[in-house]
């Protein structure tokens, strides 16, 4: 069991390439625990900027620093990156076309018992909403380094979401197919297509799993790349299977689901199906409760897929 | 210094026909925050079409953004932009000149329109220059309606943690907002001491006197350790009576008779200039 959670892994990668990239700076709001990045703090004091618990002012900054050719990495929750800060991101970031990396840590239910104010269930609607500012949200600890490192090579604002507990790993160390911008097949299928992204791609290659003992043939998309979404694969992928599934730990408006159905829709119409947490706020507990709770789990989005199959 | 004090009040009837032209403007705080500008612009920022991408500028932001037609006065006064085709397409239909800066423009380094934005991204922008061993100022002009934008004052707390000294902020005191005087819509009525108590270096001049301007941009310059907030104390609305301290002009295209009786207010007010 993997236990390396993939907000060390940003830690790890950008201090990699600190080393020789002295352009790279790492804001935090109060939050370099969280992020798991007091780490780069310590070793690259002058490359680290702390400005305090004000996620509008960590953006803000991080955008000017862009505009003197930094290469910024903002870290906060995700919960306060995409909402207290989400006009920084819009106009600093997004309009001014600055290269801001905004990194919400702690996303989706990470926070679990704390309740509805730390939860980011909408971080993808907000930040995908926003002309000119990418959405990923990567699936494992490999898949995160090979996106961190992608996104150190362009120039243009992203918001990258990451859970705060480990999750088992999709991919192994030597075998993590990766494509910028491209989503990743992670299981190839002929009956139902299920697309999932961030923690919730695992869960959704078990279930292909369970699926697979039931003579159902399930092809499992790891959609990372949320924003600019991989229509190409989703209609490839629709076209081939009966119904479509989508998994994603985030409110039902707004996020992959929509985006998927949307795309379905207009180019190959078949039935999709969302699992998404409700709209309103989630029941209390740790991660794997809520998942459980919401059928956000294996046996869950097996359920779901041999109902749109029925 | 003459000279520039005439062409402050040029770069006025420039912005008014802009504005004329394009049937919209913030005419009120474009006409405070002219000599703020034309400081900046022709004495003291190290700017040009020359060396716009050059590392080694002076950076500016408007933060009040809405004064974005006196800045495209003096953007073109400056050879960054063409004045007529300013004039001719202002907030027209597919237009670049939009109604707030707009940086896919030459001069204008960020985007800006929403208040409160500016003095953070200044603050990363000097940060960012301290970074990379650059000796460039960054200036960032703000309207004082925007001080109760509460990011304002985390600038004003970051600028004041990283000693930012070759950041100075100047806010635009015309002591007027959409509803009416700041006082009454949010005080700031003992400004000096809340932006002392921050940690800066404050200095408080008549925001239209250029001499009085020039010199502060000075002192900011001398003032090591901190940066400087310049409370720029202004008329809104100034060069002509028709407009001054008016809140209803704060966003105003002024009628044919109202802009005939400006233009000549001021001519006088230019050629008082020597």
């Amino acid at each position: 069991m993997n236990n390396i959670p993939n907000r060390k892994v940003i830690c790890d990668v950008l201090m990699e390439h600190a080393k020789d990239d002295h352009d790279i700076v790492v804001l935090c709001s109060d939050s370099r625990g969280s992020a798991s990045l007091t780490p780069f703090f310590e070793n690259f004091p002058e490359q680290a900027v702390e400005v305090g618990i004000a996620e509008q002012d960590l953006v803000s900054i991080a955008a000017g620093l862009a505009k003197v050719g930094k290469k910024p990495f903002a870290a906060s929750p995700a919960s306060f990156l995409s909402t207290r800060s989400y006009e920084q991101a819009k106009v600093d970031c997004a309009y001014s076309n600055m290269n801001v990396k905004l990194i919400g840590i702690s996303g989706g239910v990470s926070y679990g018992a704390l309740g509805m104010s730390h939860h980011s269930a909408q971080d993808i609607a907000a930040m995908a909403a926003i002309p000119n500012m990418r959405v990923y949200l990567p699936s494992d600890r490999h898949q995160t380094k090979y996106l961190i490192e992608a996104l150190l090579k362009d120039e243009k604002p992203a918001y990258i979401r990451t859970g705060r507990n480990p999750v088992e790993d999709t991919y192994a160390e030597d075998n993590c197919p990766f494509e910028m911008d491209k989503a990743t097949i992670v299981n190839e299928g002929s009956d139902v297509t299920i697309i999932a992204c961030g923690e919730m791609v695992k869960p959704s290659l078990d279930a292909a799993k369970l699926l697979e003992k039931e003579g159902i043939s399930a092809e499992v998309i790891d959609m990372y790349c949320v924003k600019p979404l991989d229509t190409e694969a989703i209609i490839r992928s629709a076209k081939k299977t009966k119904a479509v599934i989508t998994v994603e730990e985030h409110a039902p408006f707004g996020g992959l689901g929509s985006m998927v159905a949307q795309v379905v829709s207009a180019n190959c119409p078949k039935k999709v199906l969302e699992i998404a947490l409700p709209d309103a706020p989630v029941i209390t507990g740790t991660s794997r409760e809520v998942f459980d709770y919401y059928g956000m789990n294996a046996e869950g989005i097996a359920k779901k897929a041999k109902e749109a199959l029925s | 210094m003459s000279n520039l004090k005439a062409l402050a009040y040029k770069l006025r009837k420039d912005t008014i026909d802009i504005i004329m032209e394009g049937g919209g403007g913030h005419i009120g705080g474009d006409m405070s925050v002219m000599e703020i500008l034309v400081d900046l612009y022709f004495k003291q920022m190290n700017i040009s079409p020359d060396n716009q991408d050059s590392p080694d500028r002076d950076f500016f932001i408007l933060s009040k953004g809405h004064s974005v037609e006196a800045y495209y006065a003096v953007l073109c006064e400056k050879g960054f932009l063409d004045y007529e085709e300013v004039k001719s397409k202002f907030s027209k239909f597919g237009s670049q000149y939009i109604g707030h800066p707009n940086n896919k423009l030459p001069g204008m380094e960020m985007n800006s329109g929403s208040l409160g934005h500016g003095l953070p991204v200044s603050v990363g922008i000097a940060l960012g220059n301290r970074m990379n061993g650059k000796t460039s100022r960054t200036y960032v002009v703000m309207g004082d309606g925007e001080l109760a934008e509460g990011s304002v004052w985390e600038g004003f707390m970051a600028g004041n943690m990283y000693h930012l000294d070759k950041l100075c902020a100047v806010i635009d005191r015309n002591r007027l907002q959409i509803s009416g005087s700041t006082e009454d819509v949010m005080a700031h009525e003992d400004l000096f001491k809340r932006v002392q108590s921050f940690g800066w270096h404050v200095i408080s001049v008549d925001g239209n006197d250029l001499d009085e301007l020039d010199k502060a941009f000075e002192e900011a310059k001398q003032t090591k350790g901190k940066p400087t907030c310049i409370i720029a104390n202004t008329t809104k609305g100034k060069g002509s009576k028709v407009m001054e301290n008016k809140a209803s002009w704060h966003h105003h295209v002024p009628s044919l008779e109202e802009y005939e009786q400006i233009v000549k207010d001021l001519e006088e007010c230019r050629s008082m200039q020597g």
